[in-house]
């Protein structure tokens, strides 16, 4: 084709920080699993080593912690989820179930080596029983629902908390991924569950949130993205009773949005075609290309009749 | 150039024409290529002299302004731009009519434009066939059923020299590009994007005429594409979902439980060697 975009001279050459910045939008935009795959082609493209470290030492720390990616201890301690919830600094995250504190390289998405927490990093021994019998049932209930499943409990407020009564809260991190590129897909399920824990009123709200994405690529690119906000509340017990029922409540929660989202695909799939294309024509029998192409000449050519008849009819009405 | 594409392969296809744009700046030498390459949602224009809507993409593109199938004008007004031969122009009125019928018996609505042009090099033409059908609510949608919905198809033939046994040979690559979304309290939000394309080659007697030959090539994709959007859109994605979480009727055989259960049974089959 030709055409007068060639003359492209009058671009505006980008300069290193609008690069770096559009580098980062990649990296952060990365599916579920591929973020290596996407650092490999935004290196390629940007062509400037140095450029493509700043882009990636600002972009990974951000998507390991949206993504809530979970990297294995080197101490065979089992894993460590990288989360804002156990963020001790920029590169250390805190494992609270082995009460330990992980030091992560962000780029290489690995956990280099762990210590112990210090006693200020954890909560009050009152806090850490809850916690700790919170998160033996996500355990068993990420076992079962989550093939490959991670999750952690974290104390976000209130870790001082002696049972002198007041308020402490805990968030529930469920984290997994699938990527099979022989099978072109891959995909994230993400939920925190907000727990608070008022020990006045034996009450127990929860705010939970959701979101799964999808990532399909064969003979194409499809993505699926979807968000979903919930509350609950149950009654804060003994220790043992207060972990299950907390996470009777995140199951019984999950179920529903998975049934939901179950019949999403269901009524979409039913209605998204009859709104956009039909599978056959209003006529139902297959498009007569032959007849069409007769037909609108035939109407091309008695619009045109009817033009020069009426620009004869005009003339005449001149004449006379 | 191969990073690139790669790229647009795993940006999030709402996002698509933000990473285009994004390529584009980084890569100025590849901005030609990039753009012809690239398969971008559709946008829409008017034809003010003859009051008709027309598709904009990058093979009715002449600088900054696009031509419109109905009065071969170009917009904004354009000078000297790019004019397919008097023949080719013929062709193209006549495929513009007949897929206009075709659209509105498979698509209940929506826009269609067809362009044609004589390739750089080689004998033959080239055609590309856009239809855009937004069935959202309050837009196209005939019934109400979707928050959110639209289609964009681009086809692009390539059709060789006729033959001394009077045929052609017929090069067809199609993309569709479906977005859907929708917003509620029971399932919050949910948004699937993206396209799928496929080639089809064929050589044909040309008989019946290229727009015949091109059309049912074209209907006969169609229907695959809309086959293949069903299956990745409803089936492929749910499946990833399904392998990160256990669906709801699976969740008691596959439990811990269930599992353990299972694998002492095969265990004792083994043992009593069964």
């Amino acid at each position: 084709m030709a055409n007068h975009y060639e003359d492209e001279d009058d671009t505006v050459e980008l300069d290193d920080f609008q690069k770096v910045s559009l580098a980062k939008w990649f990296l952060q935009n990365a599916p579920s699993e591929e973020m290596q795959h996407v650092a490999k082609d935004v290196r390629e493209v940007l062509t400037n080593d140095r450029l493509y470290d700043q882009a990636a030492a600002e972009a990974f720390p951000e998507y390991n912690l949206k993504e809530m990616i979970s990297l294995e201890m080197p101490n065979g301690t089992g894993q460590v989820l990288v989360s804002r919830y156990g963020e001790v600094d920029g590169s250390h995250y805190l494992d609270p179930r082995t009460a330990q504190v992980a030091a992560v390289d962000h780029v290489k998405q690995i956990c280099k080596s762990v210590r112990p927490a210090s006693d200020d990093e954890l909560p009050s021994n009152y806090v850490e029983q809850y916690r700790a019998s919170v998160d033996a049932e996500v355990l068993k209930y990420v076992e079962e629902a989550y093939p490959r499943g991670s999750c952690s409990v974290y104390c976000t407020n209130g870790k001082n908390n002696h049972g002198d009564g007041g308020e402490f809260e805990l968030t529930v991190v469920i984290s997994t991924s699938s990527f099979s590129p022989k099978n072109f897909r891959g995909g994230r399920w993400r939920s925190v569950w907000t727990v608070e824990l008022n020990e006045e009123n034996e009450s127990v709200e929860l705010r939970g949130h959701i979101h799964v994405n999808a990532h399909y690529f064969e003979e194409g690119n499809v993505q699926l993205a979807t968000s979903y906000e919930c509350s609950d509340s149950t009654v804060m017990q003994d220790v043992i009773e207060t972990g299950v029922s907390i996470v009777a409540v995140i199951r019984h929660q999950e179920s529903e949005y998975l049934a939901a989202l179950e019949d999403k695909y269901s009524t979409l799939s039913d209605t998204t075609f009859k709104e956009l294309r039909r599978k056959l024509p209003v006529t139902r029998t297959q498009f007569s290309w032959d007849n069409a192409l007769q037909l609108s000449l035939s109407r091309e050519a008695a619009r045109q009749i009817s033009m020069s008849s009426r620009v004869q009819s005009l003339a005449r009405v001149e004449e006379v | 150039m191969e990073a690139a594409m790669d790229l647009m392969r795993r940006m999030p296809p709402c996002e698509s024409e933000k990473a285009l744009q994004s390529l584009v700046q980084l890569l100025p030498h590849l901005s030609q290529d990039l753009l012809s390459r690239v398969d971008q949602p559709l946008q829409v224009a008017t034809d003010e002299e003859t009051q008709k809507d027309f598709l904009l993409c990058d093979y009715n593109r002449d600088g900054d302004s696009h031509r419109s199938p109905w009065s071969s004008l170009y917009y904004p007004p354009l000078e000297d731009g790019t004019q397919p031969s008097k023949d080719l122009r013929q062709m193209e009125i006549e495929a513009n009519a007949v897929f206009a019928i075709y659209r509105d018996q498979y698509y209940e609505g929506g826009i269609s434009s067809v362009y044609m042009w004589e390739p750089e090099e080689g004998d033959g033409f080239a055609a590309c066939f856009l239809i855009k059908k937004d069935g959202s609510e309050g837009a196209d949608g005939r019934r109400g059923l979707l928050q959110h919905g639209v289609w964009d198809a681009i086809h692009v033939i390539e059709v060789g020299e006729v033959d001394e046994n009077g045929q052609a040979h017929y090069c067809l690559t199609s993309t569709v590009m479906l977005a859907l979304r929708s917003e509620n309290k029971v399932s919050g939000t949910f948004s699937m994007s993206g396209s799928i394309t496929r080639q089809m080659e064929d050589t044909l007697d040309v008989t019946d005429g290229h727009i015949t030959n091109m059309g049912r090539m074209i209907e006969e994709m169609e229907s695959k594409l809309r086959n293949g959007l069903d299956q990745v859109y409803f089936g492929k994605t749910k499946e990833v979902v399904s392998t990160l979480r256990e669906p709801l009727g699976m969740m008691s055989a596959s439990s811990f439980t269930g599992q353990s259960i299972q694998s002492n049974i095969i265990n004792d089959m083994l043992r009593r060697g069964m």
